[in-house]
């Protein structure tokens, strides 16, 4: 027997509780393998997004385990600042630094904790500005942008570390309906070149087009997994059912 | 909703006329002060005043910058002190911003001149005598100035934890996201934008220090309301000795905060992209 090859990100027993009261997530055990894409749905409240903030640990699950990359996240002893620079994070709010311009926003890590010089940093950066569409933008500041051209930006900043896996949380719904499709477009290309993503979204369009598997997330559990398709047109639970019942035409 | 009944044609409008908007209280001002000018120039008894208490303007302002100096200082511990990691220097700053703040100004600044730093002072000159043979000298002046920067040093240190507290979290996580630590985080995300809320009520705390310089007189230190007081007593002309204070307090401090809204308009002007 061969050693299984280990998921790029692996979520055992993972629970978290606020206040010692409010079960966010319970016992949430979840594989994701390099290069496969993950989408997370499920009613707003459910936990999904404390799910995926539990893989970079922004949020410290109460018990469980996060391995990203061979590294226990967990661990008192792990250095979480390496192993958050391998993963990239685009926020529904974007939270780009308003107090940067596009392209300050993009090196500011890549010298701090990459430690690359200006014109590498520079380089990269107009590199994935080239990539998400805007590099004409690298000198306006955050403001002076869209929601969807700010989402590209923070794509593209995250994009910049050069990481191995990217996480999106609900990254199209703070947007303007007009602008979804060409940040959909940019995590679109993203899946195709193999980049390792786990993406908790509203948008089923997506989920069916770029996703490997999809999970349903309910009262902090994981419900369902299976292949988009499967679970949309043939759910297995009956809460699966019910969620898509309310939000499919 | 304002709305303002154009009195021209009987339509109700929110466009506001000239002389509506246009401010007054500036014009009232200005002629108040040159009338006071015009006063300590031809009238002999004002002009004698204005010669009397004159000279407390270098302690007045001497103190007003030395105690904001410390305050800053003191502040910038106390109110990063506050958001510590380390429980005990989170409690102690607390305990100093909160006994300060909840305690009026006039009996701390008797409790901190007259007790806590001469006493500070003797315990750490009994020490400093037995070990170099040598002792701190406070003088009398700079014992008034710590005191307005140990009260100041609360009040501000109230402005660097509210101005950082008012950086969205978001900004911390997408900092903290990409792998900047703690302090990188704070120093290049936070910190820049945090000073944009810091600056204007530093500012302001710059004039109210300035003006409690006053509060000194208390204690005997010579500046401008002690000489006014001393003026006033001596001669009995007290219209003339509080007038020429109050002139010179006004004219210092309206031009500090002209000076100030220069200023803010030009920090919000050179960086109009951000929010």
């Amino acid at each position: 027997m061969t050693a299984p090859s280990m998921p790029m990100i692996s979520l055992q027993g993972v629970s978290k509780t606020f206040n010692r009261t409010i079960h966010a997530v319970r016992d949430v055990d979840l594989d994701v393998e390099e290069g496969e894409v993950v989408v997370i749905v499920g009613p707003s409240g459910s936990g999904k997004s404390t799910v995926l903030r539990c893989i970079n640990l922004l949020e410290i699950p109460t018990t469980g385990v996060v391995i990203v990359d061979g590294s226990n996240l967990t661990d008192v002893a792990t250095d979480l600042d390496h192993v958050r620079a391998e993963v990239g994070m685009v926020f529904q709010q974007f939270n780009l630094f308003p107090h940067l311009t596009v392209l300050e926003n993009i090196t500011l890590a890549q010298r701090k904790v990459r430690g690359r010089s200006k014109s590498e940093a520079n380089e990269m950066g107009m590199r994935q500005l080239t990539r998400v569409g805007i590099p004409e933008k690298a000198d306006a500041f955050p403001r002076q942008l869209s929601g969807g051209q700010q989402q590209r930006v923070a794509i593209a900043r995250a994009l910049a570390m050069e990481p191995r896996v990217m996480l999106f949380d609900e990254p199209t719904s703070a947007l303007d309906p007009e602008m979804v499709k060409e940040v959909l477009d940019v995590m679109l290309e993203l899946a195709g070149e193999g980049m390792t993503m786990v993406v908790v979204t509203h948008e089923m369009g997506f989920a069916k087009a770029a996703a490997d598997r999809l999970v349903f997330i309910d009262e902090g559990e994981i419900v369902e997994v299976g292949a988009p398709e499967e679970v949309f047109s043939n759910p297995s639970h009956d809460r699966t059912r019910a969620f898509f019942d309310k939000i499919l035409y | 909703m304002s709305e303002f009944r154009s009195s021209r044609d009987g339509r109700i409008t929110d466009e506001r006329p000239w002389w509506d908007t246009f401010p007054w209280w500036s014009v009232i001002i200005v002629v108040v002060l040159v009338w006071m000018g015009c006063q300590i120039i031809v009238n002999d008894d004002y002009g004698l005043a204005w010669e009397r208490i004159i000279p407390g303007l270098g302690l007045t302002l001497r103190s007003t910058i030395y105690a904001f100096g410390i305050a800053l200082g003191i502040a910038l511990i106390a109110g990063t002190g506050q958001m510590s990691r380390n429980v005990v220097i989170r409690n102690l700053a607390r305990t100093y911003v909160e006994f300060v703040r909840g305690i009026p100004m006039l009996p701390l600044i008797f409790t901190v001149a007259l007790i806590l730093v001469p006493e500070f002072t003797d315990l750490l000159n009994t020490r400093l005598d037995a070990w170099f043979g040598w002792e701190f000298k406070l003088s009398f002046e700079m014992r008034a100035t710590v005191t307005l920067a140990v009260i100041y040093g609360a009040y501000m240190a109230e402005i660097f934890r509210g101005g950082i507290q008012s950086i969205p979290p978001g900004q911390t996580e997408a900092g903290r996201s990409l792998g900047l630590n703690r302090r990188q985080t704070m120093r290049s995300v936070v910190l820049p934008q945090a000073m944009r809320a810091i600056i204007p009520p530093m500012g302001n705390d710059f004039i109210a220090i300035l003006k409690d310089t006053s509060l000194l007189s208390v204690l005997g230190a010579l500046e401008i309301t002690q000489r006014a007081r001393q003026f006033s007593a001596s001669t009995f002309k007290f219209r003339e000795g509080y007038f020429v204070s109050a002139f010179i307090y006004l004219v210092l401090t309206l031009s500090l905060s002209v000076l100030l809204g220069v200023l803010e308009r030009r920090m919000t002007r050179d960086r109009k992209g951000e929010r």
